[in-house]
Formats: structure tokens, C-alpha cells, sequence
């Protein structure tokens, strides 16, 4: 467990923190890079190196902005904030069996409303350009994202049900505990693992939930809220973007992955392992049609309904 | 009636005396009545001498009915009792000023002047600039009802239209198309002809139907000047517009799959699509088309290393082909965003007139290769391909089955013997005369009609797309929809700007 690490002398858990955002910071990126490469092969086509998405990165920043002039600073806001919230939220969620730099009892409540706060920047800086199409964007993705919630705070119920007593609620120890408890509670384990694997393809806007790579405004969920931003903003929002991908496939990642008891290693593992995860949702991407608007809140609910189950399922034992 | 208009033939010329002049209103009543006994209006345009000329067509008789009358500023619509009318009645009063009193939704369709002198059918003075796309739209009115406007410009690179939906929400309730952005005269610029640059013009009526449009205008001429073209140009035209549906059909499903986020069928069929353009570029040089079809026959054959090679290419293409597209079919999460999605019901396809792909999708058996045949579809039996659902799925479906047709189409034209002679002189247009091409295009019957006044020269030449009747059909489809699924809708449609604008 995580003992290990928290029994570590402090400049062993300064440098395991340091690696921890440094992780976060220099790779999130190229798991967009991965999912695309995966895509490609699937497609018969070589695809784009995997740095590329570095280099858009390197590209969008060294651009000018086209901003229009019916917007405020809010609209700035919105990349910033969703830079910002994904990194900080990345600093209290554990990367596979590697412990959170931060903690404290009750930070998952705190994870999940960074996340609430970044979309809540982007939401406002897409109807702050006033027009009709960010405005749909935005009214989907407050919608859609209501019914993500649940999925996730069940998922953690289910799991906080295995807990010592004395234990603080932090993320670290209860995807430590889940982590550790597949022989126990494999059944309630797999709905949990599934309704976070949905939930991660919904809150980073994949298919079946919605389409990165389409041109077509009128389906768009998140994309058609950034068609404004441009030039350093716009890759402030896909930098933000990767960093979430990064942030939510590490909380699928802690539950499968238990730690070996050697944090080093344990990092090692989990970057390894998030770019599996990412080679995943390329394969998903590339095997599944999109669902239609109007079944993706069912599917939202599945999720949920997978997670309630699983806390019924720990309950009963 | 039917004694009183005159009958015809695809591809058959008539004199225009022969073409009766009947009164306004008796016209009227005949194209009515023609139409609720299962007629189709093919046309109704004016011939730029004060008269309408009708064309009315007949797919069970495999006959085409004309007639014309003369109209003054003002006659009663016949759209309220015609629906399909509606489109021809305003290009009608743009072009040459009749005003049809009682039309539902009168306005121009391509932003241009009146073509002849005389009073602007809205009131427009001459020397008003016109701006294209600056018309009154539809509107709804009421709490939380609110208005998306789409286009000229699009995210992505595709024609220019304006799309403005009326949702409630996610759900469409009306929508309404406003196209003209890319009029060019066409039509105009061939009276007096045909002048050299007429047939290069035909090709590019609509990009993706060059040899739909261009053989149609083939036909006219060579109607109209009373030749026929040797029979191995007739296979040559029937194996290029079977390719043209190929890459057409093809290229289709894929962007079909792409709508849906399916990425192998989308990402296959993009290559697949290029195959059988190459196919039609081993034929004539362009991988679209041109330069091929000519008044009088063709100007490239294949001789039998070339005709190997091709049914070969073919044969690889085929294979390919089959295993994605049926990939497409039988993955079930491509079916549930398919099926029962922009549905047109058979009853509003009839009134609404439309044609092609998207008619034989809602279960009407209607091919102007099997209804009207002309050159090789004399010979060679093309039967309808139909699927009665009227959804996205069926227009998807619909295009699979002539995918198959096509193929096979296209290796027994190979097998032919394609080289020898290919074309014969064209002499000058008959005086006085009228003729009508109806090509079935890769996207439904393409209409031509041309009139020629004592020189022999066009006094009228009319283009009439597939897609000029069924871009009502989308906006049908559209109603109560979702608006997230009209990129799919559109797509299962695909039709033509330019050769609306034309």
C-alpha cells in the first residue's frame, strides 16, 4: 500500500512528487498522440508521428489569437482554467500504485469538482462569443455531464465501504484499497472499472460520446465550444484537454494496478500503463460508431448504474 | 389530356409545332391531374418568349409528356395543389418575371436578376444590386423556440448553403435551405448555342455528375440534330456513368460512416472512392470525367490490354469493397445511429417530387436507366434498387445495392468489344425543335431541354439536377429530428449546390 511511500524520507517523496508532475506535465500529450497512432493502424494508414501532438502544441503557441470583440476576459479564462483545474486535480488523483503527491480525507470531493470547475470556465467562455452553436455545445455538455457525476461518486462509495475505520477518505488509499481487493470483490470491482472507463471516454469527449475529430459543428459536444479560441488559447485547451485524459484514465489505472511496494517502479508501471489505456480508447475509437445525442445520457446511466451495483455488491458481502 | 400534350421519348427530338400551345389553366389542370395519377413534373420553366414549357414524366409509360402555354405577369400558383411545383414556379418567376399568385413561400432561388426585361416578380428595381442570400427566411415564434443559422461558410471544405434550423432544443422543427451562393448562368450562357465552351460548362454543372450531366446534354444535341452515336460510344457513355456512380456510391458511405465516427469504412472507402475515379481516369485522362463524352459519341475507347487491366483493377476494387462496406452493415452500433433516423415518408416523397436515390429509398421502384433506356440500357436491363424504410439506413442501403448493380454492370460493358469507330459528325440543330435528355445520374435522373428557334441555334436550354427536387426532401427528413443528426441526414442525401445553382 502506500505505506511504503508515506514511511519514505521527505526528499524521496519530493522527487517521487516532482516525477508525479512531470509525468502529468511531459505525457500527457503524447497519449493523444498514441490514441491517434492506434486509429491509424486500424484504418490501414501509417498516421502522424507520435510527437505530433507536441508539435501542434509547439505550433499553436508560437501563433497569434483572433479574438472576437464581443467577448470579456471570461472567455480568456476558459483554457487557463482548464489547464489549471486538470493539473491540480492530477495532483491529488494517484497514478497507478504511485501515491498522490497531496492528500487529504475528502479530496476526491475536491477532484471532482475541479473538474466541474474547468468545464464551468470553458462552458461560460463559449457563451460569452455569444453564438448559437457554443451556446448547443454548452447546454449539451452541462447536461451530459450531470449524469457523469453520479458514476463516479458511486464508484468511490463502493469502494469506501472496504476502508479501515481510522483510514483517512483520501483517493490515494481508496484506489490503493480497491486496487488490492480484486480477489475479494472482483464482481464489484469490474462494474466500478467499467463505469470509470465510460466515464473517462465521456469527460474527454470520445467516441461512442462524442466525435474529436469531426468537422461538423452541429454534433459536437466539447469541440464546438472552442472553435473560437485560437492560436495559444487553443493550445491551452488541448493541452487541458490531455492533461484530463492523463488525470481521468489514472483513476481507471490505480484500481487495476496495486502497488508493487517500490515507488520508483510503480511510476515506471503506470506510465506504462496509461499509454495502454490510451492505445484502448484508440482501439474503442476505431471499432465503435458514435452514439446518437439522444442515447448518450442512457449511456451515462448505465455507468452510474454500474457503480451502484458495485456498491450494492460490496455492501452485501 | 393525353391526346392534347404532345407524347415523346427520352432522347427523342419533336418539331415545336407539334408541341401543343394550350391555355394556362388547362395546362395547369392537366399537370395536376397527371401528377396525382403518378405522373412526375420534370419541368416547368419558361422558354424566354412568354410561354411555360412543361414537361411531364411518365416512369410506367417510360413516356414524356410536353406541352406549353402562354403566361402573362400573373397566374394562379399550382404549387398549393402540386407541391413539387413549388421550386420551378419560383426559378420560373426569377427568370422571367410570372408571379404564381398563391404560392406558399415565394421567393427567388439564386439571387440574380430577371433575365428579360420587365417587371421584377418581388418588385426589385433594375438597378437594385441584388445580395445573394438576403431573403426572408421562416420563421417560429414562441417561448424557448430558438433559431440556428448554418453556412455560407462551413467548418469544413464543402459547398456554400445556408441552413436555418427552428429548434426546440435538440429537436428540429422546420428547416429551411437557402442555396445560390454559386450561381453561375449556365443556363443563360448556352442560349444562342451551343457555343464552343457549352459543353465544357455541362461538365461542370455539378463536378461530381459530369457524366450524368454531360451525356444528358449529349442526348438533347444529338436529338436535336438527328444522329446517333455508334454503339460502341453508347457502352463507353454507360461504363463511365456506371464508374461515376461507383466512386460516387462509395465515397458516400464513407463519409456516411464518418458522420458516425466509424472509422475503418470511412477511412477504406476514401480509397476505395479513389480506385474507381482512377478507373474512369484509365479511360478518358480525368479522374472525374471530362473530356470524354462529346455530340456524336466519345472520343477515347479501350482497347482490349486496357479493358483487361481495367476489369482486373476492377475485380481488386470489387473485393475491397464488399469486406468494408459490409463491415459498415453489420456493426451494430453504426446501425443504431441508421436506422429510423431522417425518415421520409412515401407519401410526402410523391408530393414532394423526389427523385433518385433518395425516392427509391422510400420504396418506389424508379430508374430512368430501367423507365426511360437510351443507348446501352436498351440492350442491358437495369432493375430499380429499392428499400422501403424511407430512413437513413435505406439511403445507405440503397446505394450498396446499386454499388453491387454497377459492378457488375461495369465488368459486362468491359467484356465488350470498346474500340472501332466512336464518333460520327455532328451536323447543325434542326430548326424549331425540342428534345429532352433524362440520364440517370449517380444521384438520380438529370434533366436537359433544349429548344432551338429557326437558325438552329438554343433559344433555350434548361439543366434540371436530381438535386433540385430533393433538397425538399432533406428538409423533410429533417422535421422533429434532432439537430445533432442533420449532419448525417444531409449526408445520406449528398446532393448537389452547384447543380442547383447551376
Amino acid at each position: 500500500m502506500t505505506a511504503s511511500a508515506a514511511n519514505a524520507p521527505v526528499w524521496v517523496q519530493a522527487l517521487l512528487a516532482l516525477g508525479h508532475v512531470a509525468v502529468l506535465l511531459g505525457l500527457s500529450p503524447l497519449l493523444l498522440g498514441v490514441v491517434v497512432r492506434v486509429k491509424a493502424w486500424f484504418a490501414g494508414r501509417k498516421g502522424p508521428p507520435l510527437l505530433q501532438p507536441y508539435f501542434e502544441l509547439a505550433k499553436l503557441l508560437r501563433k497569434g489569437a483572433v479574438v472576437s470583440q464581443s467577448t470579456t476576459w471570461v472567455f480568456r479564462l476558459g483554457p487557463v482554467a482548464g489547464v489549471v483545474t486538470a493539473l491540480v486535480a492530477g495532483l491529488f488523483v494517484p497514478l497507478g500504485g504511485s501515491p498522490s503527491p497531496f492528500a487529504f480525507a475528502g479530496d476526491l470531493v475536491l477532484v471532482a469538482y475541479l473538474f466541474a470547475l474547468g468545464r464551468f470556465a470553458t462552458v461560460l467562455s463559449a457563451l460569452d462569443t455569444g453564438s448559437a452553436f457554443e451556446g448547443m455545445g454548452a447546454s449539451r455538455e452541462v447536461a451530459f455531464s450531470c449524469l457523469v457525476e453520479p458514476a463516479l461518486f458511486l464508484g468511490w462509495l463502493a469502494l469506501a465501504q472496504l476502508l479501515a475505520v481510522d483510514a483517512p477518505l483520501t483517493l490515494t488509499n481508496l484506489l490503493a484499497i480497491g486496487g488490492n481487493a480484486w480477489v475479494a470483490h472482483p464482481g464489484a470491482l469490474l462494474l466500478v472499472v467499467g463505469a470509470w472507463v465510460l466515464v473517462v471516454l465521456a469527460e474527454n469527449c470520445r467516441i461512442p460520446f462524442d466525435d474529436p475529430n469531426t468537422h461538423l459543428e452541429l454534433t459536437m459536444i466539447h469541440e464546438v465550444m472552442v472553435l473560437d479560441h485560437s492560436g495559444p488559447m487553443l493550445g491551452l485547451v488541448e493541452y487541458g484537454a490531455a492533461l484530463k485524459l492523463a488525470v481521468t484514465s489514472s483513476l481507471v489505472l490505480g484500481l487495476l494496478l496495486p502497488s508493487t511496494g517500490r515507488p520508483a517502479l510503480d511510476l515506471g508501471i503506470a506510465v506504462g500503463g496509461l499509454l495502454v489505456l490510451a492505445g484502448l480508447i484508440g482501439v474503442v475509437e476505431s471499432v465503435l460508431a458514435r452514439q446518437r445525442l439522444l442515447r448518450v445520457p442512457m449511456l451515462l446511466v448505465t455507468a452510474s448504474l454500474m457503480a451502484a451495483f458495485s456498491v450494492a455488491l460490496v455492501a452485501m458481502r | 389530356m393525353s391526346d392534347r400534350w404532345c407524347v415523346t421519348r427520352n432522347g427523342v427530338a419533336v418539331a415545336l409545332r407539334d408541341v401543343p400551345d394550350l391555355s394556362l389553366d388547362v395546362m395547369s389542370a392537366d399537370v395536376v391531374a397527371a401528377v396525382s395519377a403518378g405522373a412526375r413534373l420534370g419541368c416547368w420553366s419558361g422558354d424566354g418568349e412568354g410561354r411555360i414549357v412543361a414537361v411531364l414524366v411518365d416512369d410506367a409509360a417510360g413516356e414524356l409528356r410536353v406541352a406549353r402555354a402562354r403566361v402573362g405577369d400573373r397566374y394562379p400558383s399550382l404549387t398549393p395543389s402540386c407541391p413539387q411545383a413549388h421550386l420551378f414556379e419560383r426559378e420560373l418567376a426569377e427568370q422571367f418575371g410570372p408571379v404564381a399568385v398563391g404560392h406558399p413561400w415565394f421567393k427567388p432561388v439564386r439571387s440574380h436578376a430577371r433575365w428579360t426585361p420587365g417587371p421584377d416578380a418581388w418588385g426589385r428595381a433594375a438597378d437594385m444590386p441584388i445580395v445573394p442570400g438576403v431573403v426572408e427566411t421562416f420563421r417560429v415564434e414562441g417561448e424557448d423556440v430558438h433559431e440556428v443559422a448554418v453556412g455560407p461558410v462551413h467548418a469544413g471544405v464543402i459547398e456554400p448553403g445556408h441552413f436555418r434550423f427552428q429548434c426546440h432544443g435538440e429537436q428540429v422543427f422546420h428547416l429551411e435551405i437557402q442555396l445560390g451562393y454559386q450561381h453561375r448562368g449556365i443556363e443563360r450562357a448556352a442560349v444562342g448555342g451551343p457555343h464552343p465552351q457549352t459543353l465544357h460548362q455541362m461538365e461542370a454543372a455539378a463536378g461530381d455528375t459530369t457524366v450524368g450531366h454531360t451525356w444528358a446534354h449529349c442526348l438533347v444535341l444529338e436529338a436535336l440534330a438527328d444522329v446517333a452515336p455508334p454503339p460502341v460510344a453508347q457502352d463507353l457513355r454507360a461504363t463511365m456513368l456506371e464508374l461515376e456512380r461507383l466512386a460516387n456510391h462509395v465515397g458516400d458511405l464513407g463519409a456516411l460512416a464518418g458522420d458516425v465516427g466509424f472509422q475503418p469504412t470511412a477511412s477504406f472507402n476514401g480509397r476505395l472512392r479513389g480506385d474507381f475515379l482512377n478507373l474512369t481516369a484509365a479511360l478518358c485522362g480525368s479522374r472525374l470525367g471530362r473530356g470524354m463524352l462529346r455530340p456524336g459519341g466519345v472520343r477515347f475507347g479501350a482497347d482490349e490490354a486496357r479493358r483487361r487491366d481495367m476489369t482486373h483493377r476492377l475485380h481488386a476494387a470489387r473485393r475491397d469493397v464488399t469486406g468494408s462496406v459490409e463491415l459498415l452493415f453489420h456493426t451494430p452500433s453504426v446501425a443504431a445511429r441508421f436506422e429510423r433516423v431522417g425518415i421520409v415518408r412515401p407519401e410526402e416523397a410523391t408530393a414532394a417530387g423526389l427523385v433518385g436515390v433518395a425516392r427509391r429509398a422510400c420504396g418506389t421502384a424508379v430508374d430512368a436507366r430501367h423507365d426511360h433506356p437510351v443507348g446501352a440500357w436498351l440492350q442491358t436491363r437495369v432493375d430499380p434498387a429499392i428499400c422501403g424504410e424511407g430512413d437513413v439506413q435505406s439511403r445507405a442501403w440503397v446505394r450498396w445495392l446499386e454499388i453491387c448493380d454497377s459492378l457488375e454492370l461495369v465488368d459486362r460493358l468491359l467484356a465488350r468489344p470498346l474500340d472501332g469507330e466512336l464518333r460520327v459528325p455532328m451536323p447543325s440543330l434542326r430548326p424549331d425543335h425540342l428534345a429532352i435528355g433524362l440520364i440517370e445520374g449517380w444521384r438520380g435522373p438529370v434533366l436537359h431541354l433544349g429548344l432551338t428557334g429557326p437558325d438552329g441555334r438554343l433559344t433555350r436550354y434548361k439543366v434540371v439536377d436530381p438535386s433540385f427536387h430533393n433538397w425538399m426532401g432533406l428538409a423533410l427528413a429533417l422535421r422533429d429530428e434532432q439537430i445533432s443528426d442533420f449532419p448525417l441526414c444531409n449526408k445520406s442525401f449528398n446532393l448537389s449546390y452547384c447543380g442547383y445553382d447551376l
